[in-house]
């Protein structure tokens, strides 16, 4: 099959004892430590105060991710697609609602009601930027990262577009530990364009294979204790990037990885660290590319 | 503006509601405006009101699909079982191969129902049983893998969870990938079922219709709850006998309203944007727009914008009406069931009057009918809106 290119612009992963992409990288390379105590939960500071109040835990959590990778993007909020992945959205609230209603559904919060609809992070990413672009919420259990990333890779493919991909999973609590094996908070998100551009940190060749896959394993002690949050499939890859050359190094790296879409369908990834930048700005010059419009701070984003 | 694309071909679809299996109950409900809606009766303790409940969900799921039983699962089986549409998918997996073949549903809450069932029957430590333990079942995908198992397929599989634009979101996600030489063809669809958490949620936002819901009229009181599944097959354009005659996507829009999470834009900006969309890839103006099946949930909010944007951008012959007070609002099925009608309008010429309606709201224009008609319909649009501010038109023709 003919194979598809992307370029990550932005890169965020967030979970307690990995609060950032920094540390997370380091952590992933053996470099660094996790952050002790680990931090606590993100609150979605890009939304008014109303809304933020209303917000949800997965909320907080998917837009940290989100609001982190579109700064390193240094783009603006209001012209990316969206696809926004989670195994099983948010399990407190799931947990809540299915108690409710043994215990008093006519007390039913609206707000939560409202929260527990899939999409909640994809909504509020949209009131908190003013983005009126499409966002979609997506699932795929296991392979919900993968799904999603593809999903995104085809919509940057297909509409010629940046794509936010956001995947984000919590802790099952409640009755529902006893059938979910979902714990702590695992957020990560990329910016991905169809064009390469001066906030370029790789290049991401992909296509589809047909055939018997396995889960890949994690290769850092780091990753390690993340395995059990239902976002884990997005691991490897993200270990797979932090290994990548940085842009300080002199010599591009590559690796390839298989993400399992299913036992039997797999997205092929060909991951490319991007040219030196003397290489890679003259080649700019030649090309058509993305120059960002901002600098990379969380600030601009939050609508007044 | 998006470029146009390159129409999708619709092999085969179907959509099963509160009015019956398949469309022939559709066509039939729609030329009479006989609604299927039924005072609520679903659950231990239900709330008055009105509901779109389907018939026939009280077998289990055969042996082999056994592990998926729940209520949303039997109900996309209902649904898949209707129409010849499962014949169809195994047509089309002989010709392209089962990995050639992606599954791209909508559901809002999918297998939420059996979750809610299990937390009645918590054990002494307050645990699920051990037979309702299972992870695959109590999460959305559920009905993304059933339909996969059930179809024998093993191309892409997604499930798509935004609310009321659910499934009308997995048409434009499935011609991306069609575009691209991803996939040979697509099951797209979905299928959401009544649970209480719906029930009791929307109650307690206030928007639930106390009587049969009369979309557009200045007197609507809200939303009835309903069921349904409903299912198409989309493939790339072939050329071959009769190829001009058949049904085909021929654009989709998508946007978000960025304004609130449980009331949609005032002014109906993100649905405009959407519209704009998939008039732009249909490469069309909405002169050339013969029929619309609204979204028109009867709630205050969504009519009165939706019927504003009507009376802008379309002329007065447009007939646009809502068949939700025959099936309920679907919520995540909204999408498919209303794909559905549009294209039983191209097909069939039957355009269905807006149920229970009798004086419209003063935002009305001349192109919201309230009683059925029969006529030529080269293009039909289907609007999809949702919680979370999701907008999704799509844009239904015949081949030229």
């Amino acid at each position: 099959m003919r194979e598809h290119v992307a370029f990550v612009e932005g890169i965020a992963l967030w979970t307690p004892s990995l609060p950032g992409w920094d540390i997370a990288r380091a952590a992933f390379r053996g470099e660094g430590a996790g952050t002790e105590p680990p931090a606590d939960r993100p609150s979605p500071e890009l939304l008014p105060a109303a809304e933020r109040r209303r917000a949800s835990a997965s909320v907080g959590l998917a837009l940290e991710v989100a609001a982190r990778a579109l700064a390193q993007s240094g783009r603006r909020a209001d012209e990316l697609l969206s696809v926004f992945t989670s195994a099983h959205g948010d399990l407190a609230i799931n947990d809540y609602l299915c108690r409710m209603l043994v215990d008093a559904p006519l007390l039913i919060s609206p707000t939560k009601f409202h929260n527990f609809v899939h999409n909640a992070a994809s909504g509020y990413w949209g009131i908190a930027t003013g983005c009126l672009q499409a966002s979609t919420a997506v699932s795929a259990f296991e392979c919900s990262f993968a799904a999603g990333l593809l999903e995104a890779l085809t919509q940057c493919a297909a509409e010629q577009r940046a794509v936010l991909l956001v995947g984000y999973d919590t802790c099952a609590i409640g009755a529902l530990a006893s059938t979910n094996d979902s714990r702590g908070l695992l957020g990560a998100a990329l910016v991905i364009a169809p064009q390469r551009g001066l906030a370029t940190r790789a290049s991401l060749g992909w296509s589809l294979a047909a055939g018997a896959n396995a889960r890949l394993p994690l290769r850092s002690e780091a990753a390690r204790p993340l395995a059990d949050n239902a976002m884990a499939d997005a691991l490897p890859l993200f270990e797979a990037l932090a290994w990548l050359a940085d842009s300080s190094s002199s010599t591009p790296s590559a690796t390839a990885l298989s993400m399992p879409l299913s036992a039997t369908l797999a997205l092929q990834l060909q991951l490319h660290s991007f040219e030196p930048p003397g290489a890679a700005r003259q080649a700019l010059l030649i090309n058509d590319y993305h120059e960002p419009d901002h600098e990379p701070d969380l600030a601009w984003a939050r609508r007044d | 503006m998006p470029q146009p694309i390159r129409p999708v071909q619709i092999t085969a679809f179907t959509a099963t509601s509160a009015l019956g299996v398949g469309k022939a109950s559709m066509v039939a409900a729609a030329a009479a405006s006989r609604s299927g809606l039924r005072p609520n009766d679903f659950g231990p303790s239900p709330l008055a009101g009105w509901i779109g409940r389907v018939e026939g969900l009280e077998a289990p799921l055969p042996a082999p699909l056994a592990c998926w039983d729940c209520r949303n699962n039997r109900l996309a089986w209902l649904g898949l079982n209707a129409d010849g549409f499962i014949e169809a998918v195994h047509t089309a997996r002989r010709r392209f191969g089962p990995s050639r073949i992606a599954v791209i549903v909508g559901t809002s809450t999918s297998s939420i129902g059996a979750t809610e069932d299990a937390y009645r029957v918590l054990d002494a430590e307050g645990c699920f049983p051990p037979a309702l333990r299972s992870t695959r079942l109590h999460t959305p995908h559920s009905l993304g893998s059933f339909v996969q198992q059930a179809l024998g397929l093993e191309g892409p599989s997604l499930t798509i969870s935004t609310a009321c634009s659910s499934s009308a979101k997995a048409f434009a996600a499935a011609e991306r990938m069609l575009r691209l030489g991803l996939i040979d063809a697509a099951v797209v669809g979905g299928a959401d079922s009544l649970c209480g958490s719906v029930l009791f949620g929307f109650n307690a936002l206030g928007l639930v219709s106390p009587d049969p819901c009369r979309p557009f009229d200045a007197a609507r009181r809200g939303i009835n709850l309903g069921e349904a599944a409903g299912f198409a097959l989309l493939e790339r354009c072939r050329a071959g006998a009769g190829s001009e005659r058949r049904l085909q996507l021929i654009g989709h829009g998508e946007s978000s309203d960025a304004h609130h999470m449980s009331t949609p834009h005032p002014h109906g900006l993100g649905a405009e944007r959407a519209l704009d969309d998939a008039l732009a890839r249909a490469g069309i103006d909405a002169d050339a727009v013969d029929h619309i099946n609204l979204h028109g949930t009867a709630s205050w909010k969504n009519d009165e914008a939706e019927a504003r944007l009507v009376a802008r951008r379309f002329r007065a012959r447009v007939h646009a009406s809502s068949t939700k007070g025959l099936t309920g609002h679907t919520l995540g099925s909204a999408g498919i069931v209303e794909a559905a009608f549009s294209l039983l309008a191209i097909e069939t010429g039957c355009m269905p009057g807006t149920a229970h309606s009798d004086k419209l709201d003063a935002a009305c224009g001349p192109q919201i009918r309230l009683q059925p008609a029969h006529g030529e319909v080269c293009v039909a649009l289907s609007h999809s809106f949702g919680f979370g501010g999701t907008n999704c038109v799509l844009a239904f023709a015949r081949g030229a």
